[in-house]
């Protein structure tokens, strides 16, 4: 196998013992972009591609091992863009807490960033400023999103690991689309300090890996308190990996039945059906359960995460960096910079957002939908009361056909309705390869746990690994 | 048909904490443009706040000191608006929460006090500071994130003097906890007034106006009796007011309508998810109560107390926490029992030393003993009132002492009376004209004599000892 | 509920962004199917529960009041589209 097909865990023991270089790491995927990029396109900006990589100057932990990032977690001295007209050529002055995070652990960052839907608003990756992604596993198909990027690159071999976000199921979608392990840590597990805010009550940062034992190591150092973010949680980080004990007999799994109603392709439910046997089959105790407001969650997601990001989003004004556009005074320079430097997803949102916030509306929409989470965090706080964890499909169907659903944004948003109950909640949970459709593409497993519980997830993520193959599969399609 | 004007005044003022609201840049006034800044307070991507835990302390001290309601529970909201000033086109404030209500403060307008509610006081941070050129706007956010707090007072305030009465008061009150620099020509703290006028009796409230643009006390006072002229007739004509933002122009001494195309500001308030609640408890706000510096009026009491001062004089001398600690130094220095002498040295000639130097009691460079020295010579008849005056300058420009002083200047009064006897029976002697002119009535001759007096003893007798023995002398004879 | 145009310049105009008639044609008609459906959440009783504006149980999040580094002006202006010297330059503000 070449360098860059491996996982993270299987080169650090050959960095660890000197049979390879950190360089040799980067020279394989510069070679593998070389060769698929033009066809995935999973980075973006990729003009020059060995002078922006930036090699890690200690050889602690990581021993110089590059992690790729998604365009919108900022990383100093290299473009930070969301993958956006608005943001182009912004450079930020500092660093994200989690590149820090990595650097000090002896990561490399790798100097290409991943593409992804624009401020992450999608779940496609065709909101992109630099066009689509394509699906490794079938170029024709969407890779998800809005990391899509980042779950191609590692799906295509073009990344060892990645970092992606996660506000509505951006890391665990495109994970589940691409046949690879995502994460979203529990809200205020890991700092968005750096992370370019979407909604700013749901964002996490999180690993896209190729197994769960690389997303345990790789989640273990990005997580943590950091002062710089009120968000951010002072609890200790376990050392994940002690959770990969491949042993989940007892263990009590939840099914919730809304999850498994009209809308869930046959297929995938097939799929996701035999993978809960496989569980059952190793000795987790696999039981029923009602989330009963499952319904609401995509109202009230679009609510609340629009109204938060027509305000984070508010500062793209071309004032102080990125595109400004031509203009007399100052409020055409704002109406024509925002116009044009904005997508149509971008603007959708922003105005859906501002109006759930303006006056006479707010009430009915913003101030009800925080009440309406309120209840659905309770249905989560009932079931965790009893179980272990909760397991699902991660997304009602398997990737779908570029342009397939992108005049129908309303059909696109009720596509997020596995995951975005869970950063409504706040909940952490993982999306792993469990199989695939007839057209051979990935079908995902959603692992959720009750909060600040990702040592479960793990276990119960790897303890599958260790029993399928479905996670070393590789596709033959680039 | 009388009209009562009704006031309300919200006022600005900015923490004098080390660093901004919610980064760690240090506050620090006249340096080069957007130096003072980082990604947080310039709102870059990806950036967050963290509140300033010695902000809320001051604001809490501010709270209490205005008699206000610290609430148990508060937040911060974002108040959405685009403006170049505002890097992140939202201002972190707080709307429905405040950290604290229902408070109040006194004026003394009319000699007595009267009570104005302080409606809420809140946590904001400040915008940057734009420079108009012709075709351009230049933006500084040095200022943008420096803490302040927004105190909102009720409509109860019912004339100009009121309102200027309650900004000082209020300032006096700031200076005292030391959270602000408060001044209003720096920028520190900043006024826009409410103003409204009904007839009189009734309860219903006026059209209201917003004054904006007033850089000094005296500007908004002025802004005001101009509002209050210029709507008072506008209603004797039976015109309609308009609800309107006006900006005072100190120069052409007149209000100036804001024309606005907007209409009501739709600010979309909602809770800020990147900050915290804040839980502020009931021993950790006593805490802070205990540790409250003596306030004006507590310290005015005091005096009164204490030191048997006027009420008027009290006033005057608590206006300003620096002078009053000066005051009170010298109060205590001052062994005699009857201290209003010293305090009309304070609040009559000192305090005319100081504005003359363009300058404040405290930052006078005099002894405090020194000057007490001083007071000594007059109330022991040494040195007449208007020497003493010229020698307090002198003191304050060379540092010399007052003994030194009127050694050199050879002041020394001649209370002694066999001194004054002597020359009193020369002047008799000289003057005999006068003599008979008083022994015939006229008061004017014994000034005469006693003006002689003066001049026979360079200036150095006592006048009031002289012209005493003189009518004694006089009589007798 | 319906949308209707003065609804949808007016929120563009809170939002800042221009938008050309055909863009508020199709912008309505898709806000419009989206607000219909997120409408939905008007169906539940919500009356005594507490809005969850924070979903963490975390609260009093202070800082200390010690000074930091600063940027550089250079550095704080490295990305502008337009500048004078040290200032950040916008086209001038029409009222």
């Amino acid at each position: 196998m070449e360098l860059n097909q491996l996982t993270a865990h299987e080169l650090l023991a050959k960095l660890r013992n000197g049979s390879i270089t950190a360089q040799a790491v980067f020279d394989a995927l510069y070679q593998r972009i070389n060769k698929v990029d033009d066809k995935v396109n999973a980075y973006v900006r990729r003009g020059n591609l060995e002078n922006t990589a930036q090699k890690s100057a200690n050889q602690t932990e990581l021993l110089g091992l590059p992690v790729t990032i998604k365009d919108n977690i900022c990383t100093e001295g290299l473009n930070t863009e969301c993958c956006s007209k608005i943001l182009q050529g912004f450079r930020p002055p500092y660093d994200a807490t989690v590149i820090n995070n990595l650097k000090r652990s002896g990561a490399g960052i790798f100097g290409l960033k991943a593409n992804m839907d624009e401020f992450a608003f999608g779940s496609s990756t065709e909101n992109s400023y630099f066009g689509s992604t394509h699906n490794p596993w079938n170029l024709d198909c969407v890779p998800g999103g809005s990391s899509g990027g980042s779950a191609a690159a590692v799906a295509a071999d073009e990344a060892i690991w990645a970092l992606g976000s996660d506000t509505g199921g951006s890391i665990r979608q495109p994970a589940s689309f691409c046949g690879v392990v995502g994460l979203k840590p529990t809200y205020g597990r890991v700092s968005r300090f750096g992370l370019i805010a979407f909604a700013s009550s749901l964002d996490q940062i999180g690993p896209i890996t190729k197994d769960v034992e690389d997303a345990a190591i790789l989640t273990r150092i990005i997580a943590g308190f950091d002062p710089n973010d009120s968000t951010s949680v002072n609890q200790s980080v376990p050392d994940y990996t002690k959770s990969l004990t491949n042993d989940i007999k007892g263990l009590k799994i939840a099914i919730p039945k809304e999850y498994f109603v009209e809308g869930l392709d046959p297929e995938v439910k097939a799929v996701v059906g035999e993978a809960v046997n496989k569980l059952a089959g190793l000795g987790a105790v696999i039981k029923p359960v009602t989330l009963a407001h499952t319904e609401y969650a995509v109202p009230v997601y679009y609510i609340i995460a629009t109204a938060e990001a027509s305000s984070n989003l508010a500062r793209f004004d071309g004032v102080q960096y990125g595109f400004r556009a031509k203009s007399d005074n100052l409020i055409e320079m704002y109406k024509k910079t925002r116009a044009e430097g904005f997508g149509d997803e971008a603007k959708r949102r922003i105005m859906l957002g501002t109006f759930a916030l303006s006056h006479g509306y707010y009430d009915a929409y913003y101030l009800r939908a925080l009440k309406v989470r309120t209840l659905i965090k309770q249905d989560f706080d009932k079931v965790f009361s009893e179980f272990d964890c909760i397991v699902a499909p991660t997304s009602p169907s398997a990737a779908f056909k570029i342009g397939e659903r992108a005049s129908d944004p309303l059909k696109m948003y009720l596509s997020d309705i596995y995951t975005i109950s869970v950063n409504l909640a706040g909940i952490p949970a993982i999306s792993i390869p469990c199989g695939f459709t007839k057209n051979k593409l990935p079908v995902g497993l959603q692992i959720m746990a009750g909060a600040f519980n990702e040592e479960v997830i793990f276990k119960v993520g790897h303890t599958f690994e260790q029993n399928t193959e479905w996670h070393k599969l590789k596709t033959t399609k680039i | 048909m009388k009209f009562q004007t009704v006031i309300g005044l919200e006022v600005h003022l900015q923490l004098n904490t080390k660093t901004k609201a919610f980064c760690g840049c240090a506050i620090d006034f006249g340096q080069a443009p957007n130096s003072c800044v980082c990604p947080v307070c310039l709102g870059f991507p990806g950036t967050l706040p963290v509140y300033n835990k010695e902000a809320l302390n001051s604001a809490i001290k501010v709270a209490l000191a205005f008699n206000c309601q610290v609430q148990e529970h508060t937040k911060f909201d974002r108040k959405n608006y685009f403006y170049p000033d505002l890097p992140k086109n939202y201002q972190i404030s707080q709307y429905d929460l405040p950290l604290s209500r229902n408070g109040h403060m006194y004026i003394y307008t009319e000699n007595k006090p009267k009570c104005i509610g302080i409606t809420r006081i809140h946590l904001e941070e400040d915008a940057g500071k734009l420079i108009h050129e012709e075709t351009n706007s230049l933006v500084d956010f040095n200022r943008t994130g420096i803490p302040l707090i927004e105190i909102v007072s009720e409509p109860d305030l019912n004339s100009p003097q009121e309102a200027f009465d309650y900004l000082t008061g209020l300032k006096s009150i700031i200076e005292y906890l030391d959270v602000s620099d408060c001044d209003m020509e720096k920028g520190s703290l900043r006024c826009d007034a409410n103003i409204s006028l009904r007839p009189e009796g009734s309860s219903k409230l006026g059209v209201k106006t917003e004054l904006k643009n007033m850089n000094s006390f005296k500007g908004v006072k002025d802004a005001l009796q101009f509002e209050t002229e210029r709507q008072t007739e506008l209603l004797l004509n039976n015109e309609q007011l308009a609800q309107e933002t006006r900006l005072w122009d100190a120069e052409a001494g007149r209000t100036v309508s804001m024309r606005s195309k907007e209409g009501a500001k739709d600010y979309r308030y909602f809770p800020d998810p990147d900050l915290t609640l804040f839980n502020i408890d009931k021993t950790f706000v006593e805490g802070i109560r205990s540790r409250l510096p003596e306030l004006p009026y507590e310290k005015m009491r005091r005096f009164i107390k204490d030191y048997s001062l006027s009420e008027y004089d009290a006033k005057i001398l608590v206006s300003s926490k620096k002078d009053s600690q000066f005051a009170e130094e010298c109060i205590k220095i001052y062994s005699e029992k009857d201290k209003k002498p010293l305090v009309n040295w304070l609040i009559g000639p000192l305090l005319q030393e100081a504005k003359v130097r363009k300058t404040v009691i405290s930052e006078l460079k005099i002894e405090k003993k020194e000057l007490v020295n001083l007071i000594g010579f007059v109330q022991r008849q040494e040195l007449s009132g208007l020497s003493a005056k010229t020698v307090l300058g002198q003191m304050i420009d060379t540092g010399k002492s007052a003994e030194l002083l009127i050694k050199e200047g050879n002041l020394l009064q001649v209370s002694n009376l066999d001194d004054l006897n002597k020359i009193i029976e020369t002047v008799i002697a000289l003057n005999a004209k006068s003599v008979d002119d008083f022994k015939a009535g006229k008061s004017n001759a014994l000034m005469f004599l006693v003006g002689q007096v003066m001049k026979k003893s360079s200036g150095k007798a006592n006048p009031k000892i002289a012209g005493d023995l003189l009518r004694r002398r006089l009589s007798n004879a | 509920m319906a949308i209707d145009n003065e609804t949808i310049k007016h929120v563009a105009h809170l939002a800042r962004i221009e938008l050309q008639q055909n863009e508020l044609e199709k912008l309505s008609s898709q806000l419009h199917d989206i607000i219909g459906f997120i409408d939905k959440i008007s169906n539940l009783d919500v009356e005594n529960i507490a809005p969850a504006s924070h979903i963490l149980p975390i609260s009093n999040v202070l800082r200390e009041d010690n000074p930091q580094v600063s940027l550089t002006p250079e550095k704080a202006l490295e990305n502008a589209p337009d500048k004078k010297g040290n200032f950040f330059s916008v086209p001038k503000i029409i009222e």
